[in-house]
């Protein structure tokens, strides 16, 4: 019924998506120092989901599966984003 | 095990370990159905007394057996067992551990060891939420939905309740992680989605809901613990926290909730009505459809417990028209039941009279539940006994019908044993009126003006209160029928090896009376649909 394969990833791509992260990771304390007000919070918000894409594509393999369990990931998220913004739709109205 | 002739039934097969060592210890799917199964009658046995408790406290008014504090420290525990211990497992982790994998043709779930976890960590959560009944202030007096700001500043034991009902949120967890995978990867071959039969569909939506909703309530029970021990202000508005707050994260669980309790229910009424009235059911489509959308929309409704609550008008109007929204697969539901029964041969047996009679309170359900649905009337109803009857109606009439129907259906595969059809046919009348006869009372209470919640009222809610509490005595004197007869007939019914006693085309009517402990000798090939009477 299945067909098992293990997808190797080489390290040279560990070590890319490694410097990516930490690239990232500097951005989000830079972002710190400057002034935006609100938009901040929304900056590394931001970042943060970025990088956490990253870590679930490359380091959790979800790049290499079928399609099936990226979709089911999507769906989760976007499910999470619809109650935050339900949530946020009266607090923004109060 | 290897007797050529016959392979042994689960009941009987000897593994590792004896007696209930054997039980506890098991990973096999069906003992662990079946652990959830004694636990939770010897549970809900305890609820239904502190229920029946309370009726007798409201006989008369003023003081008739007890205090305002012993009322309020029942309601909460009535609360805390029957719906964290009862409902929310319920159906799924009884008769979806033991049907689930049989019903789409599998040896087991896909990890029978979390599985088994997942009951350890139910038990685990029981007596931890059982120590705050007996140790120093006193058990508390919150009410199961905890409410800020009350829950951080009661000086009962708030902290055992709140840390047991999150260690049961894991069980849940694993519980719907198990489902998932097993319904995506363990199908016989030929069994295509569409080929499901509902009640796995309806475990298949409800195991998302237990995956996703879940960690929202583990971590809102995790900000009352901090908030009480270390006084950090998520809820206290004295330090710049938002009571309201709590109500959102609450009920981002507790309505979805609604929806692990209720989904799986109406998959089983999808599987006795047209095994009882010997027809294909009608828009298998459309009841698929509408699991998954209740499934969906059920996320987005959790506001209307929040109507008096100070919202903004907007999200008012939002959550009350989601509301609305989510009646309409219901309905699609109820009536594809009525077009399956209409003009079949029916056969009354007791598991369909409890089909039957789901539907008709949880149509009051339903419909009343609209009433508070709708802004204006809820400002009336809100906190009053017209919720209580409501939502008894959803959760008791809904979800205890269609687990008294489960049982009543399941038991001879079960246990290879027959019980005592007239006798389970009296309970189940006696159950049925005694249960009208205690709700119906409270939609009236309410509407008058009767809040929930009080150990006394007012002289003009006596008589009333006198038909409710005389409802609650015949409905224990139902239960009380309806269990001796099973649990006398799982030991000593007369005994049945037939298949298929009912007539069922699922494949758990193929399987042994009782299963073996594979379940299949041969994993079967699927290739027509369920539910096939032609
Ligand atoms: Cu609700």
């Amino acid at each position: 019924m299945s067909e098992e394969k293990t997808h190797i990833v080489p390290y040279k791509t560990q070590v890319i998506v490694l410097f990516v992260l930490l690239i990232l990771t500097g951005i989000t304390v830079a972002v710190t120092r400057l002034e935006f007000g609100a938009l901040n919070t929304l900056i590394a918000m931001l970042v943060a989901g970025i990088k956490a894409t990253i870590v679930l594509a490359w380091y959790m393999h979800l790049k290499y599966e079928k399609r099936l369990l990226p979709m089911l990931v999507a769906g989760v998220v976007i499910l999470f984003l619809l109650v935050l913004f339900v949530t946020f739709f009266d607090y923004s109205y109060r | 095990m290897e007797s050529p002739t016959k392979p042994i039934s689960y009941l009987d097969y000897k593994g590792e370990y004896k007696g209930i060592l054997g039980w506890i210890f098991s990973t096999d799917h069906k003992r662990v159905g079946l652990l959830y199964l004694y636990t939770m009658l010897a549970f809900f046995s305890v609820g239904a007394i502190l229920g029946l408790l309370m009726k007798i406290q409201l006989i008369a008014p003023g003081y008739t057996i007890m205090g305002p504090q012993t009322y309020n420290s029942l309601f909460t525990l009535h609360g805390i067992i029957m719906i964290f211990i009862i409902v929310v497992p319920g159906l799924p982790a009884v008769f979806g551990n033991f049907f689930l994998p049989i019903m789409i043709g599998a040896k087991d779930v896909a990890f029978p060891r979390i599985n088994l976890l997942s009951w350890w960590l139910y038990a685990v959560g029981i007596l931890i939420v059982l120590t705050s009944q007996f140790m120093g202030d006193g058990p508390p007096d919150t009410g199961w939905t905890f409410y800020a700001p009350y829950s951080f500043q009661t000086a009962t034991n708030v902290l055992p309740a709140v840390f047991g009902a999150f260690v049961m949120g894991f069980s849940s967890i694993l519980t719907g992680i198990n489902f998932v995978v097993t319904i995506h990867r363990m199908r016989a071959p030929g069994m295509t989605w569409f080929k499901m039969p509902l009640f796995p569909w309806t475990l298949y939506g409800t195991a998302w809901i237990q995956i996703l909703a879940t960690p929202v309530i583990g971590i809102t029970l995790l900000l009352i613990i901090a908030e009480r021990t270390l006084g950090i202000g998520f809820f206290d508005p004295a330090l710049g926290g938002d009571p309201i707050l709590y109500q959102h994260l609450f009920w981002i669980y507790s309505h979805p909730a609604v929806y692990i309790m209720i989904l799986p229910a109406m998959g089983v009424i999808s599987e006795i009505i047209p095994v009882f009235s010997k027809k294909t059911i009608f828009g298998y489509k459309a009841i698929v459809l509408s699991t998954m959308a209740i499934a969906f929309v059920g996320y987005f409704v959790w506001g209307h417990h929040m109507f008096t609550s100070g919202m903004s008008g907007r999200a008012l109007f939002a959550f009350s028209f989601l509301t609305f929204l989510v009646a309409i697969p219901s309905a699609i539901k109820v009536f594809n039941w009525v077009s399956t029964m209409h003009k079949g041969s029916l056969d009354l047996q007791t598991p369909f009279y409890w089909a039957v009679s789901f539907l008709f309170v949880f149509m009051i359900g339903g419909l009343t539940g609209l009433v508070l649905g709708s802004l204006a009337t809820n400002v009336h109803l809100h906190d009053t006994h017209f919720v209580v009857a409501h939502f008894h109606f959803i959760v008791f009439g809904g979800t205890g019908f269609a687990f008294m129907g489960a049982v009543h259906y399941w038991f001879p595969k079960m246990f290879g044993r027959m019980y005592d059809a007239n006798w389970a046919n009296l309970g189940w009348g006696i159950f049925f009126i005694g249960f009208l006869a205690l709700y119906l009372p409270m939609f009236y209470l309410g509407i008058m003006g009767m809040p929930r919640r009080y150990y006394d009222y007012l002289p003009e809610f006596h008589g009333g209160n006198i038909f409710s509490s005389l409802g609650a005595i015949v409905l224990i004197a139902g239960l009380m029928i309806i269990f001796i007869n099973l649990v006398r007939s799982a030991r000593h019914g007369t005994k049945i090896s037939e298949k298929n006693p009912w007539g069922g085309t699922t494949l758990e009517w193929q399987v042994d009376t009782p299963p073996t402990l594979e379940n299949f000798e041969e994993i079967p090939t699927i290739t027509g649909k369920p539910y096939d009477y032609n």
